[in-house]
């Protein structure tokens, strides 16, 4: 750690958290704290209402079987059991099935067949959580088995079981076709280069876990008709608007509430079962009825991420200069599309796995499929398939670099887009904000001391030994989105903020954005109070109540600083406004002859007569007379529609050893170099990188959905699920350079999950070149003991 | 139902329970400590830890009925008239929290590590809290901050500026 302290950033931008400023960016301690340390949290299951019952889903046992009867008589007479809601019942009030986030549709309760294991199957009410689950063996279900379909490779073949049968005219299990780039220019570029590699690269299926489960507590109020729904939801107010979509209750009397989340992590995007079926158990036994998912169940029927099986091509010359990248995807969605991504995008921003270099050519082909798992695919700190991508791509450059003897480095060296370059055009459609690559991959370099390293692993391959280096650099794509191009069914990605300087001079600031632990609640004060001059001590941030915050999108992709922090910015600028006018009119001078210190307007040549922000909003609110066309107060509103995404960027190296006995892969060093433009909390940033590098290290090493042949969930618990202790990582070494996003009112980018995009490909680059002695081009994730020892032998097995 | 007799942070309590009751629940839901939270099924995450008799225990892996006659201590009960103890000071310090989902746990199990070894090393740390799964802070930060406040218990000085001053 101590070499990277003392190395100096490349501050591009002189706004990004020089010490010399008290108030506003830099590294300050986190306002949520005080509470969560004390155990004073409020979380879901925190929640208690007068009168509240207890809700628990009955799941299917079976990946695929039709329903022949379900008997709930003896569950009925259950003395502490309220209700037993059933897939008929919902039919009658239109609610068995409900819509996607992939204009698909997804049971809510089973009514003619249940299509993977851990499908919601019925919903008991009962006074308790213990009779709840009492009740769920009194339920007697008969199903009739059916062929299951697991392999995404064969989910097409004719003759496959039919997953989808509900859907009219539904023959076979494809869901879609989607391409981006240009297929036959990419073709040509193929054609004529010296040098192609080819590699089947699979992303398995892997969950984000968040250490709280999802959960609700829904209060139906049958005398004014109105629902409060406290939800673990990233998204409140788009919740609140498909749930009147849906449910068919005004909007007006939907309240959600989305409570401190304990980890989102994108696991609690959509809307599951378990929030619709706690709604309905309020409404029909007339109290509030708390559902809160167990681990197992979380597990085996939440958002899984990933599920990629990529063909990968590259084109190059002899000397290394890479032409062109194609891939053909096989995507595999369970067996509901519900994918959470925006509605024309239905492989996410997979196409930005050009990555971080200047190419003549790209063409990538992705075909969605059913099969019998639980619908997800877009979670997981991915940014909507960028995991993906950019696992593909620094995957396949590394194919590359060992076809052509190159060092990995060299290889993306030459071939990066130049800083001059931006805003740079790909080939599939994107427009990079900016970026100068070449001195993060130096910096990464210098703090790994690469070129000691690769020395270091010339002596210990003599000796046997196993030794790999890994280096990812990528590109993301994060802050969703211009609402021309983006929506989530039907609702454009636009982010509001609302502010609010009290007469003490005291803000509050309402976002749509809904923090899951990313600090949000300090880090929205620090961008208000670098715009107004007020200390972030005396800004309350208010999120996650769709009663008393502005309307928008939510917390994932990345998109809270690019979109919220936006409109954040941009409001309080119109409240800076606001106070010239009012400082001129309090000083009787012209707004004109004002100057803005922080947190002051002065008259210009005479820096001592000025009124600071805390007197203009007490005058604001007080008897001053203000100027024509001023009203009191001092708020703001604002919603941002962003004129682009943010492309953050970094550079990864990953050190590991292997033991030749056991195949178990060790991580000994971890560099990371981000940037991510202007940085509003170095701390936070460090922490969210941390927490990604940790995701990237488990998804490469240990973590994996897996199925049998008749569709059992081979990681439907923590016992097989394995996810990184504190002993499977290492103390992360992480570094910075700053290349502010040009089009964002204070040059920032998203950060949260490049880590989590990035390190992915760092590992699995570091075990295949320590296995390189064995003659191993590729090895799939996870990277276990017993795969790697597989690889050892000759190919370990696909995790499919 | 069975009655038991604990004292919970300081208080005591009779209360009739289940025998099948967890402890974690019986926390919860009959005391309303729900500081302690619950995060898996199946005994690995540790985010219910809590200690009972001065040991740290996973709650949802104890019925209430066996914590009779003991002392319980939760998140909840280890500030003194509203000063942090000093491994809550350190995690907030140290940034060793996001969601703060495993912080509880991982604050208790922490400080019965440092009970049983007032300076451990980097190591001894993380496999100390080997038993706490944590999804937000990738555990570096979680280190420092135990380190920080087994200096403060012993009364030594923090090794802090490592973790503080890494970059800015």
């Amino acid at each position: 750690m101590t070499a990277v302290e003392d190395r100096p950033a490349r501050e591009a931008n002189p706004a990004a958290g020089a010490a010399d400023r008290p108030i506003g960016f830099g590294r300050i301690q986190r306002k949520e704290d005080p509470r969560f340390v004390r155990g004073k949290g409020n979380y879901l299951d925190d929640i208690v209402l007068p009168g509240m019952l207890h809700g628990a889903i009955l799941r299917s046992p079976l990946a695929h079987a039709r329903l022949v009867s379900i008997d709930t008589t003896e569950a009925l007479a259950h003395p502490k059991v309220r209700a037993v809601i059933t897939g008929k019942d919902l039919e009658g009030l239109n609610l068995a099935w409900a819509p996607t986030l992939s204009a698909d549709v997804q049971a809510v309760l089973a009514t003619d067949k249940v299509r993977f294991q851990g499908q919601e199957v019925a919903f008991v009410v009962a006074e308790d959580r213990y009779s709840a689950r009492d009740a769920l063996e009194l339920i007697d279900v008969e199903y009739e088995d059916l062929p299951v379909v697991i392999d995404a490779r064969r989910a097409l073949d004719p003759g496959t079981a039919v997953i989808r049968d509900d859907i009219e005219g539904r023959t076979d299990n494809h869901i879609f076709d989607w391409e981006a780039g240009d297929a036959a220019a990419t073709d040509a570029v193929f054609a004529a280069a010296d040098v192609v590699v080819s590699e089947e690269v699979i992303y398995p299926r892997v969950h984000p876990a968040p250490m709280e489960t999802c959960g609700a507590v829904a209060d139906y109020e049958p005398i004014d008709g109105k629902l409060t729904l406290y939800e673990t939801t990233q998204a409140p107010h788009a919740h609140r608007t498909l749930f009147a979509m849906v449910a068919g209750i005004p909007e007006h009397k939907i309240r959600v509430v989305s409570p401190d989340i304990g980890g989102g992590f994108g696991n609690k995007v959509g809307i599951y079962p378990g929030y619709i079926l706690a709604v309905v158990g309020s409404i029909v036994t007339g109290h509030p009825v708390k559902w809160v998912e167990d681990r197992s169940e979380n597990l085996m029927s939440t958002s899984f991420a990933r599920d990629y099986i990529m063909k990968g091509e590259v084109a190059a010359t002899k000397d290394g200069r890479i032409l062109a990248v194609r891939t053909d995807v096989l995507a595999d969605h369970g067996a509901f599309n519900a994918t959470a991504q925006p509605t024309k995008y239905p492989a996410g921003f997979f196409s930005i796995f050009t990555g971080s270099y200047d190419l003549q050519a790209a063409h990538c082909k992705v075909t969605g499929v059913y099969t019998n798992k639980a619908p997800g695919g877009v979670a997981y700190a991915c940014s909507f398939r960028v995991t993906e991508a950019v696992y593909l791509v620094e995957r396949m450059v590394d194919v590359l670099a060992r076809k052509l003897e190159m060092d990995p480095a060299e290889l993306r060296l030459k071939n990066f887009i130049r800083p001059e370059q931006f805003p740079y055009a790909n080939k599939t459609g994107w427009e990079y904000d900016s970026g100068d690559y070449e001195p993060t991959m130096r910096l990464a370099m210098e703090i790994a001391g690469y070129d000691d390293l690769r020395r270091e692993q010339v002596q210990k391959r003599a000796r046997g030994e196993l030794m790999g280096i890994g280096l990812a650099f990528f590109t993301e794509t994060v802050g969703a989105g211009p609402r021309k191009h983006m929506d989530i069914v039907g609702l454009g990605m636009a982010d509001g903020a609302e502010v609010r300087v009290h007469p003490t001079g005291k803000a509050v600031v309402r976002l749509s954005v809904q923090s899951q632990g990313q600090g949000h609640e300090t880090t929205f004060a620090q961008i208000l109070a670098e715009e107004l001059g007020i200390p972030p001590e005396d800004i309350d941030v208010v999120h996650g109540d769709t009663d008393n915050t502005p309307f928008g999108l939510g917390t994932y992709g990345s998109r809270s600083t690019p979109v919220s922090g936006g409109a954040v910015a941009l409001a309080a600028r119109k409240v800076k406004d606001k106070a010239r006018a009012i400082a001129a009119a309090m000083l009787e001078t012209r707004p004109e002859d004002l100057e803005w210190e922080k947190g002051r307007w002065f008259v210009t040549g005479d820096p001592s007569v000025g009124k600071t922000i805390q007197e203009i909003a007490l005058g604001a609110h007080g008897t001053v007379a203000l100027p024509e066309g001023i009203d009191g107060n001092l708020d703001a509103e604002v919603t941002y529609d962003p004129p682009n995404l943010t492309f953050p960027y970094g550079a990864y190296i990953c050190v590991v050893d292997i033991d030749k006995g056991t195949g178990k892969v060790k991580v000994r060093r971890f560099v990371a170099v981000d940037d991510c433009g202007t940085r509003i909390n170095p701390m936070i940033i460090e922490g969210q990188i941390h927490g990604g590098l940790t995701d990237g290290v488990g998804m490469a090493l240990m973590e994996f959905i897996g199925f049998d042949e008749q569709g059992n969930c081979l990681g439907g618990s923590f016992m097989d699920y394995l996810i990184p202790t504190s002993m499977e990582v290492p103390d992360w070494e992480t570094g910075h350079t700053v290349t502010p996003s040009p089009h964002h009112p204070i040059g920032a980018k998203g950060i949260g999950e490049s880590a989590t995009v990035g390190s992915p490909p760092a590992v699995v680059n570091a075990v295949v070149d320590a296995l390189a002695p064995f003659g191993v081009t590729h090895m799939d994730m996870p990277c276990t003991p017993a795969r790697v020892w597989e690889a050892m032998q000759g190919r370990a097995t696909p995790p499919i | 139902m069975t009655q038991i007799s604990v004292r919970v942070d300081g208080a005591s309590y009779s209360d009739d329970v289940e025998p099948r009751t967890l402890l974690v629940h019986y926390l919860r839901e009959q005391l309303g400590k729900v500081g302690t939270v619950v995060g898996c099924d199946t005994s690995n995450c540790g985010a219910c830890t809590v200690h009972l008799d001065g040991e740290a225990v996973k709650s949802c892996t104890v019925f209430a009925v066996q914590a009779d006659g003991s002392e319980v201590t939760t998140i909840e009960g280890i500030s003194s008239n509203g000063t942090l103890h000093p491994m809550q000071k350190a995690f907030h310090e140290m940034h060793g929290l996001q969601c703060g989902f495993c912080t509880p746990g991982m604050i208790m199990a922490s400080i019965d590590l440092v009970n049983d070894n007032p300076n451990p090393s980097d190591d001894e740390v993380r496999e100390g809290i080997e038993g706490n799964l944590c999804r937000c802070t990738g555990y570096q930060n979680i280190v420092r901050a135990v380190q920080q406040a087994a200096a403060e218990m012993s009364g030594g000085t923090a090794p802090a500026t490592e973790a503080l001053g890494a970059q800015s």
